[in-house]
């Protein structure tokens, strides 16, 4: 089935903006997202096709409008999710304790 | 993918992902020191000088070039770069009636063993848009213009099949070693969105 990432051949999606110099994360939670996605990889619960697809199942506003490591976030957490491995009323959880300590 | 939060990520967004990542260590699914090493290989030791040092070789010696348009994953390990995202490769040569360029319309596939991890804008929805639709005008984009008569392939990427352009070697090179041609092969030339150029 077609959705949005197959997005040759569209219009409209604006210049494309080359950075000088980039650098290869651009915060620190990129990182994690990046070596995160990487490790369950080969935790092997899933294969490369199914991470894929799980990007790809990303709302189509919200793939548009997210960058590409949130895009992998949004993969990640639907596919600990789908499999058990960690729910995401588990994740709600942790991210309330979190911000409670940051206060 | 068109709004660009990497310099001041929303704090939602770091929370969440320290959230994942403490539960995950918490229940044993990854091990915080790999999550360095896999972090330190992409970051600071696969990059696209691996790439540059193919397109030298090529460019200086025969046999390779042959080996490396003929089965390119064999010619790239023999320099030692082999590795995920990296398995089946297709290099493409650009002539000068012939300029080649790569995308991943569906995501950001991309050579990483010779390239390392892809530039924002390659996975960026204009450039895998229109890259397939108006490549004479994306390459202009880079400041790219070529000749009405030369052919310009595009090449979608797969995660099983990756391609590296292998650029046109300047004029004027000739009297250079590996290492000093290795040197101008630029990240960009080895996506085709620009040719290498000797600096004035």
């Amino acid at each position: 089935m077609n959705s949005v990432h197959d997005l040759g051949g569209m219009d409209g999606l604006g210049p494309i903006v080359h950075e000088a110099d980039e650098p290869v994360f651009h915060a620190e939670w990129e990182r994690r997202v990046f070596a995160l996605t990487l490790a369950m990889g080969f935790y092997g619960a899933w294969n490369i096709d199914s991470s894929r697809h799980a990007r790809e199942r990303t709302p189509a506003a919200e793939y548009l409008s997210s960058s590409y490591y949130e895009i992998w976030l949004s993969g990640l957490e639907r596919l600990l999710d789908e499999t058990g491995l960690l729910t995401r009323a588990e994740v709600d959880a942790r991210i309330a304790t979190l911000r409670a300590g940051a206060v | 993918m068109s709004k660009h939060r990497h310099t001041e990520p929303l704090s939602d967004l770091v929370l969440r992902v320290k959230a994942l990542e403490s539960l995950l260590v918490e229940k044993g699914l990854v091990d915080p020191a790999a999550l360095d090493v896999l972090i330190d290989t992409y970051e600071n030791k696969v990059g696209p000088r691996n790439g540059a040092q193919v397109v030298a070789r090529a460019w200086t010696d025969a046999g390779y070039k042959a080996r490396l348009l003929s089965d390119a994953g064999a010619a790239i390990a023999e320099l030692g770069f082999t590795g995920r995202q990296g398995e089946d490769m297709v290099v493409v040569e650009n002539t000068p009636k012939v300029h080649n360029l790569t995308v991943c319309t569906l995501c950001s596939c991309y050579p990483w063993p010779v390239l390392g991890l892809p530039p924002v804008w390659y996975k960026s929805a204009p450039y895998r848009s229109r890259a397939v639709r108006d490549p004479r005008g994306v390459l202009r984009e880079f400041g790219t213009e070529l000749p009405e008569d030369v052919e310009i392939r595009v090449w979608d990427s797969t995660a099983e099949l990756r391609y590296l352009v292998l650029p046109e070697r300047p004029a004027g090179t000739e009297t250079l070693g590996e290492d000093e041609l290795a040197a101008l092969v630029t990240r960009d030339a080895m996506i085709g969105v620009v040719k290498v150029t000797v600096p004035t």
